[in-house]
Protein backbone atom coordinates (compact mmCIF):
# COMPACT_ATOMS: atom_id res chain seq x y z
CA UNK A 1 0.00 0.00 0.00
CA UNK A 2 1.27 3.54 -1.01
CA UNK A 3 2.59 4.39 2.62
CA UNK A 4 3.30 8.69 2.18
CA UNK A 5 4.15 10.91 5.14
CA UNK A 6 1.17 12.22 7.38
CA UNK A 7 1.26 16.34 5.46
CA UNK A 8 -1.33 18.76 4.06
CA UNK A 9 0.16 18.15 0.92
CA UNK A 10 -0.32 14.27 0.87
CA UNK A 11 -3.74 14.60 2.23
CA UNK A 12 -4.44 17.15 -0.69
CA UNK A 13 -3.26 14.03 -3.56
CA UNK A 14 -6.10 12.33 -5.29
CA UNK A 15 -6.30 9.16 -3.14
CA UNK A 16 -5.49 6.24 -5.31
CA UNK A 17 -7.45 2.64 -6.12
CA UNK A 18 -5.87 0.59 -3.10
CA UNK A 19 -6.36 3.12 -0.63
CA UNK A 20 -10.82 3.57 -1.60
CA UNK A 21 -10.55 -0.31 -2.28
CA UNK A 22 -9.28 -0.46 1.64
CA UNK A 23 -12.03 1.92 2.96
CA UNK A 24 -14.27 -1.11 2.06
CA UNK A 25 -13.03 -3.27 4.64
CA UNK A 26 -12.35 -6.13 2.83
CA UNK A 27 -11.67 -8.69 5.40
CA UNK A 28 -15.15 -8.20 6.63
CA UNK A 29 -16.46 -7.93 3.76
CA UNK A 30 -15.30 -11.60 3.31
CA UNK A 31 -17.69 -13.37 5.52
CA UNK A 32 -20.56 -10.99 4.65
CA UNK A 33 -20.32 -11.93 0.64
CA UNK A 34 -20.49 -15.84 2.08
CA UNK A 35 -23.37 -15.53 4.29
CA UNK A 36 -25.48 -13.44 1.95
CA UNK A 37 -24.52 -16.09 -0.76
CA UNK A 38 -25.54 -19.05 1.57
CA UNK A 39 -28.79 -17.31 2.41
CA UNK A 40 -29.58 -16.77 -1.57
CA UNK A 41 -28.19 -20.74 -2.17
CA UNK A 42 -30.30 -21.67 0.66
CA UNK A 43 -33.31 -20.22 -0.78
CA UNK A 44 -36.03 -22.75 -2.31
CA UNK A 45 -35.90 -21.39 -5.71
CA UNK A 46 -33.57 -21.50 -8.44
CA UNK A 47 -32.35 -17.96 -9.18
CA UNK A 48 -30.65 -16.64 -13.07
CA UNK A 49 -26.83 -16.97 -11.94
CA UNK A 50 -26.30 -13.69 -13.50
CA UNK A 51 -29.02 -11.66 -10.99
CA UNK A 52 -27.63 -14.18 -8.15
CA UNK A 53 -24.24 -12.52 -9.02
CA UNK A 54 -25.81 -8.87 -9.47
CA UNK A 55 -27.27 -9.45 -5.86
CA UNK A 56 -24.04 -10.98 -4.10
CA UNK A 57 -22.33 -7.87 -6.07
CA UNK A 58 -24.88 -5.51 -4.47
CA UNK A 59 -24.49 -7.16 -0.80
CA UNK A 60 -20.60 -6.70 -0.99
CA UNK A 61 -20.64 -2.92 -2.22
CA UNK A 62 -23.26 -2.04 0.17
CA UNK A 63 -21.03 -3.74 2.70
CA UNK A 64 -18.15 -1.50 1.75
CA UNK A 65 -20.29 1.61 0.96
CA UNK A 66 -21.16 0.69 5.40
CA UNK A 67 -17.29 -0.05 6.02
CA UNK A 68 -16.10 3.69 3.64
CA UNK A 69 -18.73 5.25 6.13
CA UNK A 70 -17.82 3.90 9.20
CA UNK A 71 -13.99 5.12 8.77
CA UNK A 72 -14.81 8.29 7.58
CA UNK A 73 -16.89 9.03 10.73
CA UNK A 74 -14.59 6.96 12.80
CA UNK A 75 -11.31 8.67 11.80
CA UNK A 76 -9.95 10.54 15.09
CA UNK A 77 -10.57 6.40 16.86
CA UNK A 78 -8.95 4.76 14.21
CA UNK A 79 -5.72 7.36 14.59
CA UNK A 80 -5.89 6.39 18.41
CA UNK A 81 -5.97 2.69 17.97
CA UNK A 82 -2.29 0.67 16.83
CA UNK A 83 -5.10 -2.42 15.29
CA UNK A 84 -6.43 0.96 12.63
CA UNK A 85 -3.84 3.80 12.64
CA UNK A 86 -2.74 2.57 9.54
CA UNK A 87 -6.18 2.49 7.47
CA UNK A 88 -6.54 5.32 4.88
CA UNK A 89 -7.90 8.27 6.51
CA UNK A 90 -5.88 8.22 10.02
CA UNK A 91 -2.64 7.36 7.79
CA UNK A 92 -3.02 11.09 5.90
CA UNK A 93 -3.18 9.03 2.62
CA UNK A 94 -6.63 10.54 1.42
CA UNK A 95 -9.03 13.55 2.86
CA UNK A 96 -12.38 13.00 4.40
CA UNK A 97 -14.45 13.81 2.01
CA UNK A 98 -13.16 11.89 -0.64
CA UNK A 99 -14.00 8.90 1.56
CA UNK A 100 -17.50 10.48 2.13
CA UNK A 101 -18.37 11.03 -1.14
CA UNK A 102 -17.28 7.24 -1.94
CA UNK A 103 -19.16 5.94 0.89
CA UNK A 104 -22.58 7.68 -0.21
CA UNK A 105 -21.92 7.20 -3.68
CA UNK A 106 -21.16 3.34 -3.45
CA UNK A 107 -24.42 3.60 -0.98
CA UNK A 108 -26.75 4.82 -3.51
CA UNK A 109 -25.35 2.55 -6.24
CA UNK A 110 -25.63 -0.53 -4.63
CA UNK A 111 -29.33 -0.32 -3.50
CA UNK A 112 -30.48 1.14 -6.82
CA UNK A 113 -28.29 -1.82 -8.66
CA UNK A 114 -30.07 -4.56 -5.88
CA UNK A 115 -33.49 -2.49 -7.18
CA UNK A 116 -32.66 -3.29 -10.95
CA UNK A 117 -31.27 -6.68 -10.48
CA UNK A 118 -33.33 -8.54 -7.68
CA UNK A 119 -36.53 -6.99 -6.34
CA UNK A 120 -37.70 -3.86 -4.03
CA UNK A 121 -37.59 -6.22 -0.51
CA UNK A 122 -33.99 -7.08 -1.09
CA UNK A 123 -32.44 -3.15 -1.84
CA UNK A 124 -35.17 -2.09 1.54
CA UNK A 125 -32.68 -4.13 3.49
CA UNK A 126 -30.00 -3.47 1.80
CA UNK A 127 -30.46 0.06 2.49
CA UNK A 128 -31.87 -0.67 5.77
CA UNK A 129 -28.62 -2.73 6.53
CA UNK A 130 -26.54 0.26 5.70
CA UNK A 131 -28.28 2.80 7.46
CA UNK A 132 -28.43 0.69 10.88
CA UNK A 133 -24.41 0.34 10.72
CA UNK A 134 -23.69 3.75 9.80
CA UNK A 135 -26.20 5.72 11.97
CA UNK A 136 -27.16 3.11 14.92
CA UNK A 137 -24.04 1.61 15.51
CA UNK A 138 -21.33 3.92 14.12
CA UNK A 139 -22.95 7.17 15.22
CA UNK A 140 -24.72 6.58 17.97
CA UNK A 141 -23.79 3.23 19.68
CA UNK A 142 -20.34 2.55 19.65
CA UNK A 143 -18.72 5.46 21.18
CA UNK A 144 -21.82 5.65 24.48
CA UNK A 145 -22.62 2.37 25.46
CA UNK A 146 -20.51 -1.12 26.08
CA UNK A 147 -23.66 -2.41 24.69
CA UNK A 148 -22.78 -1.24 21.48
CA UNK A 149 -21.64 -4.92 19.73
CA UNK A 150 -24.87 -6.39 20.82
CA UNK A 151 -27.38 -3.83 19.30
CA UNK A 152 -24.65 -3.19 16.54
CA UNK A 153 -23.83 -6.69 15.74
CA UNK A 154 -27.65 -6.77 13.66
CA UNK A 155 -25.78 -5.04 11.09
CA UNK A 156 -23.55 -7.32 10.18
CA UNK A 157 -26.52 -10.04 10.23
CA UNK A 158 -28.52 -9.03 7.66
CA UNK A 159 -26.58 -10.40 4.61
CA UNK A 160 -28.73 -13.76 4.65
CA UNK A 161 -31.76 -11.91 4.67
CA UNK A 162 -30.91 -9.94 1.97
CA UNK A 163 -29.92 -13.08 -0.44
CA UNK A 164 -33.13 -14.82 0.32
CA UNK A 165 -35.14 -11.66 -0.21
CA UNK A 166 -33.62 -11.33 -3.40
CA UNK A 167 -33.72 -14.89 -4.52
CA UNK A 168 -37.28 -15.48 -3.45
CA UNK A 169 -38.95 -11.79 -2.96
CA UNK A 170 -40.04 -12.38 0.72
CA UNK A 171 -38.79 -13.53 4.06
CA UNK A 172 -39.87 -16.20 6.01
CA UNK A 173 -38.81 -18.37 9.36
CA UNK A 174 -35.24 -19.13 8.17
CA UNK A 175 -33.82 -16.31 6.57
CA UNK A 176 -34.81 -15.22 9.91
CA UNK A 177 -32.99 -17.45 12.25
CA UNK A 178 -30.26 -17.11 10.09
CA UNK A 179 -30.43 -13.61 10.56
CA UNK A 180 -30.55 -14.80 14.76
CA UNK A 181 -27.37 -16.68 13.97
CA UNK A 182 -24.86 -13.93 13.02
CA UNK A 183 -26.91 -11.32 15.66
CA UNK A 184 -26.38 -14.21 18.63
CA UNK A 185 -22.65 -14.46 17.49
CA UNK A 186 -21.56 -11.55 17.08
CA UNK A 187 -20.89 -10.70 20.89
CA UNK A 188 -19.18 -13.43 21.97
CA UNK A 189 -16.71 -13.24 18.60
CA UNK A 190 -16.12 -8.79 19.08
CA UNK A 191 -15.82 -9.48 23.02
CA UNK A 192 -12.96 -11.88 22.45
CA UNK A 193 -11.23 -10.51 20.19
CA UNK A 194 -11.55 -6.89 22.45
CA UNK A 195 -9.77 -8.72 25.23
CA UNK A 196 -6.72 -8.86 23.96
CA UNK A 197 -7.02 -5.28 22.31
CA UNK A 198 -8.50 -3.75 25.55
CA UNK A 199 -5.80 -1.65 25.82
CA UNK A 200 -6.29 0.02 22.17
CA UNK A 201 -10.10 0.17 22.87
CA UNK A 202 -9.03 2.09 26.38
CA UNK A 203 -6.71 4.72 24.91
CA UNK A 204 -9.40 5.24 21.78
CA UNK A 205 -11.71 5.65 24.85
CA UNK A 206 -14.15 3.49 22.84
CA UNK A 207 -16.76 1.80 26.07
CA UNK A 208 -16.25 -1.61 24.92
CA UNK A 209 -17.49 -4.07 27.67
CA UNK A 210 -13.52 -5.26 28.97
CA UNK A 211 -12.89 -1.43 29.23
CA UNK A 212 -16.20 -0.56 31.39
CA UNK A 213 -17.25 -3.91 32.87
CA UNK A 214 -13.76 -5.74 32.93
CA UNK A 215 -11.98 -8.14 31.95
CA UNK A 216 -13.91 -11.54 34.00
CA UNK A 217 -17.36 -9.79 33.75
CA UNK A 218 -16.52 -10.13 29.61
CA UNK A 219 -15.84 -13.54 30.25
CA UNK A 220 -19.25 -14.23 31.80
CA UNK A 221 -20.90 -12.05 29.29
CA UNK A 222 -19.10 -14.64 26.60
CA UNK A 223 -20.02 -17.53 27.98
CA UNK A 224 -24.20 -16.59 28.62
CA UNK A 225 -24.17 -14.82 25.31
CA UNK A 226 -23.19 -18.22 23.94
CA UNK A 227 -26.26 -20.27 25.31
CA UNK A 228 -28.93 -18.43 23.02
CA UNK A 229 -26.57 -18.25 20.04
CA UNK A 230 -26.05 -22.10 19.79
CA UNK A 231 -29.98 -22.03 20.06
CA UNK A 232 -30.45 -20.12 17.05
CA UNK A 233 -27.80 -22.18 15.30
CA UNK A 234 -29.66 -25.67 16.63
CA UNK A 235 -33.21 -24.35 15.51
CA UNK A 236 -33.10 -24.51 11.74
CA UNK A 237 -32.75 -28.25 12.26
CA UNK A 238 -34.64 -28.77 15.34
CA UNK A 239 -37.68 -27.22 13.82
CA UNK A 240 -37.71 -29.15 10.56
CA UNK A 241 -36.11 -26.37 8.32
CA UNK A 242 -32.93 -28.17 7.55
CA UNK A 243 -31.90 -31.51 7.33
CA UNK A 244 -29.52 -34.29 9.19
CA UNK A 245 -26.16 -32.54 7.73
CA UNK A 246 -26.84 -28.94 8.80
CA UNK A 247 -28.19 -30.77 12.27
CA UNK A 248 -24.86 -32.68 12.85
CA UNK A 249 -22.71 -29.84 12.01
CA UNK A 250 -24.64 -27.26 13.97
CA UNK A 251 -24.22 -29.53 17.26
CA UNK A 252 -20.77 -30.81 16.63
CA UNK A 253 -19.55 -27.03 15.82
CA UNK A 254 -21.89 -25.45 18.93
CA UNK A 255 -20.01 -28.02 21.38
CA UNK A 256 -17.08 -26.99 19.95
CA UNK A 257 -17.88 -23.48 20.54
CA UNK A 258 -19.24 -23.69 23.77
CA UNK A 259 -15.87 -25.89 25.34
CA UNK A 260 -14.08 -22.73 24.27
CA UNK A 261 -15.99 -20.30 25.37
CA UNK A 262 -16.09 -22.42 29.06
CA UNK A 263 -12.00 -22.27 28.66
CA UNK A 264 -12.06 -18.40 28.29
CA UNK A 265 -14.40 -18.18 31.34
CA UNK A 266 -11.63 -19.96 33.19
CA UNK A 267 -8.68 -18.25 32.45
CA UNK A 268 -7.85 -15.56 34.81
CA UNK A 269 -5.19 -14.06 32.74
CA UNK A 270 -5.00 -10.13 32.30
CA UNK A 271 -2.53 -9.59 29.82
CA UNK A 272 -2.73 -10.38 26.10
CA UNK A 273 0.00 -12.18 25.69
CA UNK A 274 -1.49 -14.82 28.24
CA UNK A 275 -4.65 -14.99 26.38
CA UNK A 276 -4.47 -18.11 24.63
CA UNK A 277 -8.35 -19.36 24.99
CA UNK A 278 -9.53 -15.97 24.58
CA UNK A 279 -6.92 -15.90 20.77
CA UNK A 280 -8.17 -19.35 19.98
CA UNK A 281 -12.21 -18.46 20.27
CA UNK A 282 -12.48 -15.30 17.95
CA UNK A 283 -10.12 -17.92 15.47
CA UNK A 284 -12.46 -20.27 15.79
CA UNK A 285 -15.57 -18.26 15.84
CA UNK A 286 -14.99 -17.19 12.05
CA UNK A 287 -14.45 -20.62 10.95
CA UNK A 288 -17.95 -21.62 13.14
CA UNK A 289 -19.91 -19.07 10.99
CA UNK A 290 -18.49 -20.31 7.82
CA UNK A 291 -18.86 -23.76 8.60
CA UNK A 292 -22.07 -23.19 9.40
CA UNK A 293 -23.42 -21.23 6.84
CA UNK A 294 -21.70 -23.66 4.17
CA UNK A 295 -23.17 -26.68 5.38
CA UNK A 296 -26.54 -25.26 4.96
CA UNK A 297 -26.04 -25.04 1.73
CA UNK A 298 -24.77 -28.55 1.39
CA UNK A 299 -27.45 -29.64 3.10
CA UNK A 300 -29.94 -28.19 0.88
CA UNK A 301 -28.13 -29.22 -2.55
CA UNK A 302 -27.68 -32.89 -0.84
CA UNK A 303 -31.15 -33.49 0.36
CA UNK A 304 -32.86 -31.53 -1.56
CA UNK B 1 0.20 21.85 -4.33
CA UNK B 2 3.53 22.13 -4.91
CA UNK B 3 5.17 21.81 -7.99
CA UNK B 4 7.06 18.50 -6.91
CA UNK B 5 3.94 17.27 -6.34
CA UNK B 6 2.53 17.71 -9.68
CA UNK B 7 3.90 14.55 -11.12
CA UNK B 8 2.44 12.17 -8.24
CA UNK B 9 -0.95 13.82 -9.33
CA UNK B 10 -1.17 13.64 -12.54
CA UNK B 11 -0.01 9.90 -12.05
CA UNK B 12 -3.26 8.92 -9.61
CA UNK B 13 -5.43 11.00 -11.71
CA UNK B 14 -4.40 8.95 -14.67
CA UNK B 15 -4.58 5.77 -12.57
CA UNK B 16 -8.11 6.41 -10.94
CA UNK B 17 -9.26 7.58 -14.75
CA UNK B 18 -8.54 3.86 -16.34
CA UNK B 19 -9.57 2.05 -13.21
CA UNK B 20 -13.18 4.51 -13.16
CA UNK B 21 -12.88 3.46 -17.39
CA UNK B 22 -12.80 0.00 -17.29
CA UNK B 23 -15.66 -0.42 -14.58
CA UNK B 24 -17.87 1.92 -16.31
CA UNK B 25 -17.02 -0.87 -19.04
CA UNK B 26 -17.77 -3.66 -16.79
CA UNK B 27 -21.16 -2.15 -15.38
CA UNK B 28 -22.84 -1.60 -18.55
CA UNK B 29 -22.02 -5.33 -19.33
CA UNK B 30 -23.40 -6.43 -16.01
CA UNK B 31 -26.45 -3.94 -17.38
CA UNK B 32 -26.75 -5.88 -20.36
CA UNK B 33 -26.52 -8.98 -19.00
CA UNK B 34 -28.94 -8.17 -16.19
CA UNK B 35 -31.58 -7.15 -18.62
CA UNK B 36 -30.90 -10.17 -20.80
CA UNK B 37 -31.15 -12.45 -18.10
CA UNK B 38 -34.67 -10.68 -16.55
CA UNK B 39 -35.97 -11.40 -20.49
CA UNK B 40 -35.27 -14.94 -20.17
CA UNK B 41 -36.78 -15.25 -16.49
CA UNK B 42 -40.12 -13.36 -17.39
CA UNK B 43 -40.60 -15.53 -20.54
Amino acid sequence: MTSLPISQDAANLPATSRDLFALTKPRVMSLVVFTGLCGLLAAPVHVHPVLAFAAVLCIALGAGAAGALNMWYEADLDAKMKRTASRPLPGGRMDRQTALHFGVGLSFFSVILMDLAANHLAAIILAVSILFYVLVYTVWLKRRTAQNIVIGGAAGAFPPLIGWAAATGDVSTLPVLLFAIIFLWTPPHFWALSLFVRSDYAAAGVPMLPVVAGVQSTRRHILVYTLPMIAAAVAPWALGLTGWIYGAVAVGLSAAFLILALYVSANRATEPKEMGPEKRLFAFSILYLFCLFAALVVDKWMLA
Amino acid sequence: MTPDLEPEVRKRQRERARITAILLGLFVVLIFAISIAKMTVNR
